[in-house]
């Protein structure tokens, strides 16, 4: 298995959405790159034919009647938003240039 | 307050004690005894007294009571809340009220138990001594300078020190099990879809279950029961009967084939809780079980399976912790950089460390090599079990290698996982698992052992956990880490 470079944590880091401190992605390299040294026998394991499994207790995806049922009162479930207008959530532009 | 669940519920019912006062007993017990532990996170003094008075008021007017009225019972902080504020152990969601309860809250609540307060545990539940949450330390009853096991270790530190009677803890990987290990206490992780994950902050949702943390086996069951069966807003939820789970109880082991995964007795295992598994295993057959040496090759493989699946699962279902709808926020003129620096700010660094792990393991042209390999492993695991359960009828292992170690003992990262060797393979095969204590350490350390069934049979676990704790469970000895316990009641 490969050890990890200091470009690829970047990337990994960009993919997740995770702002990463210089300190923190010194300390990610090393700590990932040893975690997959230490994984990577898992690449000698013959598993040729083996159907992954996914899931622990095999389900058929369970279907229900498409009725309306009672939900979360919107307020209720707007009470946590960090910032909003009304019943709107605010964000940052999306399209560089708009407004909020 | 070392009442069990039966001693509470027929004091109350005979009229010798009140909800209430219950309440206002154990509350006075956690402001003396908590501040030397670090269990809770939030208490709810004032929700549980108007739900004890409700008991009372029942009581006085002869109506019917549910099994748990008057149990007070805390839940670890994964656990979503109606009104009280559920962190995860995570500042990312530093004070967040959620606007629901989760459908085993609900299933307590109805069964008459008094929501105590939330516990403590590692951030999101990834870690396995309490140390990553991100908010406290939770220290072990029995020795302050060593850690409670996690992640659910705020829960067992709890239960064990009798600050409530039972807790619910999540178990991904082990985090049910390990903790009641290192705290003398009782902790059943069942079925995988035996019970609703609907409101439990997922980690990994494939292996997650929620699971009850009790003093005795005997309470393990009527907690298992409040809160098993059927839900129809948790896609993975089963549609088996539950059985009256108290009815294994008292069906002691005789005739029951008991298998020894010599896997699980190789190296690295301390010497003296190896002796405790031997003396158990040597209590369990002269009390009439027929004890079985049986093999699961694929063990060594659960770890590197176990955190490649974990994490996969884990970036994937915290990608929902972006600032938007809930929990906290830093602010940006850009929407990508908004949700990288409220990520960035929010994690703490294990939870930031196994988002990397997913991400990567699901990385296009890495994906096959990590996690369809892993998934492929895991099935392999499960076949081990298959094979094994069709000459035994229940696992007997030890929970963990050593008793509980000392704070800041486990220094990297996968030092730390390899800690959870024991408890992983249960998680990935979904069957159910429970820890029981079998005897103290020489330094006064609880030893757990661990009991792994047949899917869907938690009953067995019960039965043959009953045992354990009748023969070589700790009996009346209380942790001796902390003062101010006290004794009987």
């Amino acid at each position: 298995m490969p050890t990890l470079t200091r470009k690829e944590v970047e990337e990994i880091a960009d993919l997740a959405r995770l702002h990463l401190e210089e300190s923190e992605l010194v300390s990610m390299e090393a700590e990932l790159g040893a975690i997959l040294e230490h994984f990577g026998s898992i690449a000698a394991v013959d598993t040729e034919g083996v159907a992954p499994m996914t899931h622990a207790v095999p389900i058929d995806l369970p279907l229900r009647a498409d009725v309306a049922m009672p939900s979360m009162d919107a307020a209720d479930a707007l009470k946590a938003v960090p910032r909003r207008d009304g019943d709107l959530i605010v964000v940052p532009s999306i399209i560089p240039g708009s407004a909020e | 307050m070392f009442w069990t669940i039966s001693e509470i519920t027929r004091r109350i019912a005979q009229g010798e004690i009140t909800a209430t006062q219950v309440i206002d007993d154990l509350a006075t017990r956690i402001q003396t005894i908590d501040p030397q532990l670090g269990a809770y996170l939030t208490t709810d003094t004032e929700g549980a007294r108007r739900e004890a008075a409700e008991i009372d008021r029942k009581h006085k007017a002869g109506e019917p009571q549910g099994p748990l009225a008057g149990v007070p019972i805390a839940l670890k902080d994964m656990i979503v809340t109606k009104g009280l504020v559920t962190t995860a152990g995570s500042k990312i969601l530093a004070g967040w009220v959620p606007p629901y309860d989760a459908t085993v809250v609900e299933k307590l609540r109805a069964a008459g138990a008094v929501i105590v307060g939330k516990v403590n545990c590692d951030e999101f539940g990834m870690g396995s001594s309490t140390e990553r949450s991100a908010y406290q330390k939770t220290l072990n009853p029995w020795d302050l300078t060593r850690v409670p096991g996690g992640s659910s270790g705020g829960s067992s530190a709890a239960v064990a020190a009798g600050l409530c009677t039972a807790s619910l803890g999540t178990d991904t990987g082990g985090s049910i099990r390990q903790p009641a290990a290192f705290c003398g206490v009782v902790g059943l992780k069942p079925t995988y879809g035996r019970v609703s994950r609907w409101g439990i902050v997922a980690f990994a949702s494939s292996l997650d279950q929620v699971g009850p943390i009790t003093r005795t086996v005997a309470d393990a069951a009527l907690v298992l029961q409040a809160i098993a069966g059927h839900d129809a807003r948790d896609s993975t939820s089963l549609t088996t009967e539950v059985p009256t789970f108290s009815d294994a109880l008292t069906g002691g082991v005789s005739g029951l084939a008991i298998g020894i995964p010599r896997e699980y007795f190789g190296e690295g295992i301390d010497p003296e809780v190896r002796a405790a598994l031997t003396e158990t295993i040597k209590v369990l057959k002269a009390k009439g079980a027929t004890i079985v040496d049986v093999s699961l090759p694929h063990t060594a493989l659960a770890l590197p399976a176990y955190y490649i699946v974990a994490p996969a699962e884990a970036s994937s279902n915290l990608a929902r912790y972006d600032g938007i709808r809930y929990g906290t926020r830093a602010e940006t003129s850009d929407l990508l950089e908004l949700y990288r620096r409220t990520r960035g700010a929010g994690f703490g660094p294990e939870v930031k460390r196994r988002i990397m792990l997913g991400t990567y393991a699901l990385r296009s042209g890495y994906y096959d090599a990590f996690y369809k390999k892993a998934q492929q492993i895991r099935a392999l695991i499960k076949r081990d079990f298959d094979e094994a359960f069709t000459s035994c009828d229940v696992l007997l292992t030890p929970t963990t290698p050593t008793a509980a170690y000392k704070l800041g003992a486990k220094a990297t990262p996968i030092e730390m996982y390899l800690g959870d060797i024991f408890t992983l393979a249960c998680n990935l095969a979904g069957l159910p698992g429970i820890s029981v204590p079998c005897g103290l350490t020489s330094d006064g350390l609880p030893i757990g052992a661990q009991l792994l069934g047949r899917p869907l049979d938690e009953s067995t676990l019960l039965r043959a956990a009953a045992v354990i704790e009748a023969t070589v469970g700790l009996g009346d000895k209380r942790p001796a880490g902390i003062t101010g316990l006290g004794g009987g009641s």
